[in-house]
């Protein structure tokens, strides 16, 4: 019997039998399904740390000049009480590692704490306010929408000029075009002289509640003690270039603070590579995790396609005999139950592919994570069903095959 | 019958579709062995009608299965037209049931979710057939056998005797050399039953060679030749008068 009737004869037996095979395909439903699902929400999970956590929060091609390293999880106490204890970054760190690269790079100061802004009549609570130079903004590709970036010349005299971000400028002035306008930070003026496009949400939180002002301005007294900044931001046009400038950083730093060859520096240059490494970490765990519980259902899935087969075989016993008296031979019979259960696990795969993809849309629509349904698990998915209806399917078919056709037919 | 006698080492005459030679077969159940036939030699020609008689336990049963190549022989041989079958294997076997044999059984043995056609149509997807010529076929021999207006039928929606006629198309089907039917009218009402031996006897008539095994004497007078086994062996094999 060609393959194609025996898939034939398989669809004609699960469309008379709807109950028997639903129930039979439901494991290597289930565990189809995880699989898609699992396997998006990694995708989706993995792009977000890249593109978005990552991007954000360090950059591209950037490295942080650093007391400490800015994300830190599970930190002991000790260690924590080490980094305290570290010399903090001065304008003449950050001055000093500026004219010592030769790699072209793009550098930008950075202090930031959380003050209220306010105007006579509003003021917004927990914004976070960053005190940088003029370069800031193109390292954080932060694009302004409004107005304009403060200039070299007012970073370096420290002009009270500020850069609001949406939501502050939105709040702050909600019917009025804030350009020109005064706030007040801790008391101090400054003069709003832009405002940054709108850049949406992080794990929820917004990242339009922002203002930069010049480092140099009295801003400084918000975010840090005279002379130190958080970070000293750099970035490379190409990675081997920020490479270059790292090395080139650690050993201007290195001499500043007279460390000798055998102690460890007492900086951080902190790159997204720390962050990813992190978020690979927990990658691993999912990666082991994630296909054992997919395993899990399959294998029951198949135990139960594998009883099913053996029922059947049961029940049809006649059916048999009376196929190898009419001529098939072992392995028509083979076949036909091997398509059997094959079918039945492809049709469920089908299913918890269909089923795996709409979950995926819905986290999709439902949640911030871009859950992606990667094509190669859907080919997995629908591939590692099938095989476990073939393997489930091996010993009821080779038993049902193995009949005796005078025994078979006298079954009742 | 006046039949040249058969050796070992011989060949069958072209017209002899079913020759026996000695057939025995035991059954081994454990303690002891059952001895169901014991060397039954019997020849059949070409388009003869033959009825098989017996008690229960004269071996008629396993003589079927025999002649029918579900079952091999312990000893003695076993001719198929002109082709020694006893020593065939599995496979082989089924493409001789395919191809040469017609099976028609006491309890018809019809797939229920299969309509008539699908049913008839079953041997032939073992020959290999494409599905247009199956069909074709299939329906051909529903005609000949009076079900032309019941093709897609079920089973569960047919009389008893539109039933066993269904059996006997799928039996036909393959245009085998024997017609083997094991109580045909077993499990149906007299008049029935006799609608099905008119059947037999037509297709007798077209030619085609049929041996029936049954326990009753008025089906059995049927036939034009009836062979009556007891405790293994060929007790009486006469001819009737038609």
């Amino acid at each position: 019997m060609p393959l194609f009737e025996a898939v034939v004869l398989a669809l004609r037996t699960l469309q008379a039998q709807k109950l028997k095979s639903g129930f039979s395909f439901i494991g290597v439903f289930i565990g189809v399904t995880s699989l898609i699902v699992a396997w998006s929400i990694v995708n989706g999970i993995n792009t977000y740390m890249t593109d978005k956590f990552a991007g954000t929060i360090i950059g591209v091609n950037t490295f942080h000049l650093r007391r400490r390293p800015n994300f830190t999880p599970n930190i002991s106490d000790s260690t924590w009480r080490a980094w305290a204890r570290r010399p903090r970054i001065t304008f003449g760190d950050a001055d000093a590692v500026t004219n010592a690269l030769t790699v072209p790079v793009t550098i930008a100061w950075q202090s930031s704490d959380q003050a209220t802004v306010e105007t006579g009549a509003k003021k917004v609570l927990s914004v976070d306010i960053t005190g940088a130079s003029e370069r800031y903004f193109d390292i954080k590709n932060l694009k302004i929408a409004n107005g304009r970036a403060f200039t070299a010349q007012e970073a370096r005299s420290g002009v009270p000029v500020i850069v609001l971000g949406e939501e502050v400028a939105l709040k702050l002035f909600p019917d009025r075009d804030p350009i020109g306008k005064q706030v007040r930070i801790g008391g101090q003026p400054y003069r709003v002289i832009g405002v940054v496009e709108h850049q949406g949400k992080l794990f929820g939180f917004s990242l339009d509640r922002f203002a930069v002002a010049p480092a140099r301005s009295p801003i400084q007294d918000m975010v840090n003690p005279p002379g130190i900044i958080d970070a000293l931001i750099v970035k490379g046009a190409t990675l081997g270039d920020m490479r270059d400038a790292m090395a080139q950083a650690e050993e201007v730093m290195r001499g500043r603070r007279h460390l000798r060859p055998r102690q460890d520096n007492n900086f951080v240059l902190e790159t997204s590579e720390g962050v990813l490494a992190f978020w690979a970490g927990i990658q691993k765990f999912l990666v082991i995790i994630g296909p054992g519980l997919v395993m899990v259902s399959l294998v029951v899935g198949g135990i139960v396609i594998m009883n099913i087969m053996l029922m059947a075989v049961a029940e049809r016993t006649r059916e048999i005999g009376l196929r190898k008296s009419l001529g098939a031979r072992r392995t028509d019979i083979l076949r036909q139950f091997l398509a059997e259960s094959t079918t039945i696990a492809t049709v469920g795969a089908a299913f918890g592919v269909a089923t795996g993809v709409g979950l995926s849309l819905l986290v999709n629509a439902a949640s911030p994570l871009p859950a992606t349904v990667s094509p190669f698990s859907i080919v997995l998915g629908v591939v590692i069903g099938g095989g476990v209806g073939i393997v489930a399917g091996v010993y009821p078919a080779s038993r049902a095959a193995r009949l005796d056709p005078i025994t078979a037919l006298r079954q009742e | 019958m006046n039949q040249q006698e058969f050796r070992t080492g011989d060949t069958p005459l072209p017209d002899v579709v079913i020759l026996t030679h000695k057939l025995t077969r035991d059954y081994d159940m454990g303690s002891e062995t059952v001895r169901a036939l014991r060397g039954v030699s019997i020849q059949i020609r070409k388009n003869e009608y033959v009825a098989v008689m017996g008690p229960s336990g004269s071996g008629k049963s396993t003589l079927m299965n025999l002649i029918g190549c579900l079952d091999t022989p312990t000893a003695g041989e076993y001719w198929l037209n002109s082709q020694k079958v006893s020593d065939l294997v599995d496979d082989e076997l089924a493409r001789i049931r395919n191809k040469e044999i017609g099976f028609v059984f006491q309890t018809f043995n019809l797939l229920p979710r299969a309509d008539a056609l699908h049913n008839v149509e079953l041997p032939l997807i073992y020959a290999g057939l494409g599905a247009k010529e199956r069909r074709a076929r299939a329906a051909q021999a529903l005609q000949r056998v009076g079900l032309g207006d019941r093709m897609d039928h079920r089973p569960n929606e047919l009389s008893g005797g539109q039933r066993q006629r269904v059996a006997i198309a799928r039996a036909l089907v393959n245009n085998p050399s024997i017609l083997l039917a094991d109580e045909p009218t077993g499990n149906l009402d007299s008049t029935t039953g006799l609608e099905i031996m008119a059947l037999f006897r037509e297709l007798h008539d077209a030619g085609q060679t049929v041996v029936m095994v049954t326990h009753e004497q008025d089906i059995a007078a049927q036939a034009a030749r009836v062979i009556t086994l007891r405790d293994g062996l060929v007790a009486t094999d006469q001819l009737q008068a038609a």
